[in-house]
């Protein structure tokens, strides 16, 4: 166990090490973030003496290391636009951004478990076909499109959601959280039912395939000889298969539902780190670029942690460390 | 005694009873809030809106682009180095603090050394103190526009942003990238504070209880500011009732918001035009003035307008919009494929050629639109277009480099004078004296800059609007450019607000004026 910790936590460093270089390295790619912080009137001049101020004329290198030493201490930059610390600034939004994949999970898990495990024991249902039907219409409209269908029926034509931003919010151990209020809930439900559009298809319908899978293999068949109860073939013996390979497609989409945001809370004007990242790419302000980037990796590393110890739970089979 | 502390009490509460009466919150969402609030640390529309809510300029722009006493009561030219202005009286900041001339002087003073803003303070040479208030603002030569330019002076509390702060730096030190005193906080004389706000997410103003201006129609005690990026959630907000006022308003949505019930759509004819140029130095072609006409004649400004931009811009046959000096009345578009191919013909490039063409594609209205529609009126003519459109992030160093041989580039002028675009998108290109700093087409006509610096030091407004309407007519005549049109602007409001009188064409709302009815 030790040691599959300390493994993860090396790889975990490096995975940021590259992603700071990759992300440290293309941000000459994405724009002069001078034309961002100054009015279009400002003189050539004006603006190369900010830039070199600001450290950006020194070689790659120079640069690169100075970033290193002190993202060492812990100081990932100052964001150009928000004038504070970059990690502060995405750590700020973090709380909003976990609410919303949050809400989306509960969507997701609560849906897609029932909806497949139904549509694999009774596959010829027409209730079956309709959410094998939908499901397919879910997966391939974008994100953006369902939100914008949402707010328009939901905020514009029956007036019972309110059509943007975070709910209001309360305190609670150091953090600002919008989950304690009504107020707050009703703003999560659209945003958190668009992000949640995107992954419940594929659940149900792994969900479905796996359980259909299971249900034909040899030991279902011998507990139902042996005359089990209908419940307990199902949810015990079947499920619990069924969810391993959904274990580690979850971890791994967790990371794609984290990415997810950027477009959802960009429709809803959603106060959280997946906005805050696009809004930085078009102000051009690198270094919180750089810092969202790295976060987020480490945001990936952890998750995929938690779903390798979840797993070895489920299925005892598994062993963390590897076979020496 | 106790009977009059009760009587005063219920005075007062009377009192506070009737200002609730027809005060009103205004809740509104914009595509971005303030960068800052140092109203000197950026150039830009949004620093100019928060200038005019939480500060006031000493004389300000009316509707009609003519100009309204503010803290500034007079003003007269004493000679033609010095212009007067008498101030007003019995004015306080936010802070408590009397506004005088020595707040005015720091302010001048600050923006001397700010990036963005010295360049509208250079011609200037000095800011004189002759009383509490009264000041004398000189220049070095005759200079037409020490009006326009004062627009730009909001004066700053000058006692409240001396001393140092928390962290030892000054308290008026300008900071463009960090942390900064001025950045967080402020002290003016406008009709709001800011009482809360957390950056990209909201920005809250409350009513400033002791504004000098008691004849202000304007009954709003709060102002909440939300920026909403994504145009379709902010058009979203305002037809669900979440936001009653919202700008910018994107064109493919003016018919909704026009059509729905108690909403209304404002719109006015702006001041920001939209052109090509055509860069002599990387395509022989462009040297020959009958090529740059063909082009001229090639372009449907009308269709443009019409098709793309569904009727919301004005088509331009020049840059200056109407109400500047240079505005020529007798420009026209003049869009006529036959007259382009004969043109073309005439300069021995009847089968054409390939040009370049680059433009942003989230800068300007509908600008990768634009771009594609030119290029395929560009065909018809049998120039071949190979057109790249990039986000603006990345264009602007691709414009600096002059990186294609057409290039878009929009321009509002800061002085609201025909003579800035001159100097910034058509004057002969001088790095040692920045004039033509954004004329990537390399065009340069002598002859035109002569009288671009005559207009600079004429201070008689007949003769300097003669003397740039013609500018403008040359320009037209040797095709300079392609103009295509001044992009409107639009404000979608419930009708309860009644936004039109203190809107305006340089989409700074007046909103210390703002009156909503219950």
């Amino acid at each position: 166990m030790i040691a599959f910790f300390i493994k993860r936590l090396a790889q975990a460093v490096l995975v940021m090490f590259v992603i700071s270089l990759i992300s440290f390295s293309i941000q000459d790619n994405l724009g002069d973030p001078l034309r961002e912080m100054v009015g279009q009137s400002v003189s050539e001049a004006e603006r190369q003496a900010l830039r070199d101020e600001l450290g950006l004329n020194d070689p790659f290198l120079v640069q690169y290391g100075r970033f290193v030493k002190n993202a060492l201490q812990g100081d990932l930059g100052t964001s150009y636009f928000f004038k504070e610390p970059a990690l502060d600034v995405i750590l700020g939004k973090l709380p909003a951004t976990l609410e919303l994949v949050f809400g989306a999970s509960l969507i997701i898990i609560g849906l897609s478990v029932p909806l497949g495990v139904y549509s694999a024991i009774n596959p010829q249902s027409l209730f079956s076909k309709a959410v094998m039907g939908i499901s397919i219409v879910g997966i391939s409209v974008p994100v953006f499109l369902t939100a914008i269908g949402l707010i328009y029926f939901f905020s514009i034509e029956l007036g019972l959601m309110p059509s943007y931003g975070r709910g209001d919010t309360v305190e609670i151990l150091g953090l600002e959280t919008s989950l304690l209020t009504a107020d707050g809930w009703s703003h999560l439900v659209l945003p958190a039912v668009s992000l949640a559009s995107i992954m419940l298809p594929l659940f149900i319908r792994l969900i479905r395939a796996e359980m259909m899978e299971v249900l034909q293999s040899e030991y279902v068949k011998f507990a139902w000889a042996k005359g089990l109860m209908t419940r307990r073939i199902y949810f015990l013996h079947a499920l619990k298969n069924t969810m391993l390979p959904v274990i580690t497609v979850g971890g791994v989409q967790i990371g794609t539902m984290v990415a997810y945001t950027i477009l959802t809370e960009t429709v809803f004007q959603w106060p959280g780190m997946g906005f805050l990242f696009l809004e930085a790419v078009n102000r051009v302000d690198t270094p919180l670029i750089v810092a969202y980037l790295i976060v987020v990796g480490a945001i990936f590393v952890i998750t995929n942690t938690i779903v390798d110890l979840i797993y070895g739970l489920v299925n005892p089979t598994v062993k963390l460390a590897g076979k020496k | 005694m106790k009977k009059t502390v009760s009587l005063l009490a219920g005075a007062a509460l009377s009192l506070g009873l009737v200002a609730s009466a027809n005060a009103a919150t205004l809740k509104m969402a914009y595509d971005a809030d303030p960068v800052s609030l140092d109203p000197h640390e950026q150039l830009s529309g949004g620093t100019l809106q928060l200038s005019h809510m939480t500060f006031d300029p000493l004389i300000r722009w009316d509707k009609k682009l003519g100009f309204e006493p503010r803290l500034a009561e007079k003003w007269e030219r004493v000679d033609p180095l010095t212009m007067r202005f008498h101030l007003r009286k019995g004015v306080k900041f936010h802070s408590g603090n009397d506004f005088t001339a020595k707040d005015v002087v720091f302010t001048f003073n600050r923006l001397r050394n700010s990036p963005d803003f010295k360049g509208i303070f250079a011609p200037f040479t000095e800011l004189k103190v002759v009383d509490d208030h009264t000041i004398d603002l000189k220049t070095a030569k005759p200079f037409p526009l020490v009006l326009n330019n004062v627009t730009y002076l909001f004066p700053m509390d000058s006692k409240y942003y001396s001393g140092n702060d928390a962290n030892g730096e000054p308290k008026d030190k300008l900071v463009k990238h960090g942390n900064s005193f001025a950045s967080r906080q402020l002290s003016g004389t406008g009709p709001y504070t800011v009482t809360y706000r957390q950056q990209g997410v909201k920005v809250e103003f409350t009513r400033n209880s002791n504004y000098w201006d008691v004849n202000s129609p304007g009954n709003v005690d709060k102002i909440i500011l939300t920026p909403i990026k994504e145009a379709p959630t902010r058009v979203a907000a305002l037809l669900s009732g979440d936001v009653d006022f919202i700008a910018p308003v994107p064109p493919t949505d003016h018919n909704r918001i026009a059509k729905k019930e108690g909403i209304d759509l404002i719109t006015m004819g702006g001041t920001r035009i939209i052109t090509f140029q055509m860069n002599q130095e990387r395509v022989e072609a462009f040297k020959d003035a009958r090529v740059r006409q063909a082009i001229a004649y090639a372009i449907n400004q009308k269709g443009i307008v019409k098709k793309i931009m569904k009727g919301f811009a004005t088509p331009a046959a020049q840059m200056s919009p109407w109400g500047y000096l240079g505005h020529n009345e007798a420009l026209m578009p003049r869009y006529d494929l036959k007259k382009a191919k004969q043109l073309m013909k005439e300069a021995g490039y009847e089968n054409g050629f390939s040009i370049t063409m680059m433009a942003p594609n989230n800068r300007y209205v509908n600008d990768e639109k634009i771009a594609q529609a030119v290029a395929s009126m560009l065909a018809k003519i049998n120039i071949k277009v190979d057109l790249k459109t990039l986000p603006k992030a990345q264009y602007w160093g691709e414009f600096d480099a002059r990186a294609a041989d057409m290039m878009m580039i929009g321009w509002h002028a800061d002085t609201e004078d025909s003579n800035n675009f001159f100097e910034f998108l058509t004057a002969c290109p001088d790095t040692e004296t920045g004039l033509g700093q954004y004329n990537s087409g390399n065009y340069c006509s002598p002859e035109a800059d002569k009288l671009m610096h005559q207009a600079n030091a004429e201070t008689d407004p007949k003769k300097r609007a003669a003397i740039m309407q013609k500018i403008e007519e040359m320009l037209y005549n040797d095709a300079a450019f392609i103009p295509l049109h001044w992009q409107n602007l639009a404000w979608g409001a419930s009708s309860k607000v009644k936004a039109e009188p203190v809107l305006n064409v340089m989409n700074f709302p007046y909103l210390g004026d703002l009156v909503v009815e219950d």
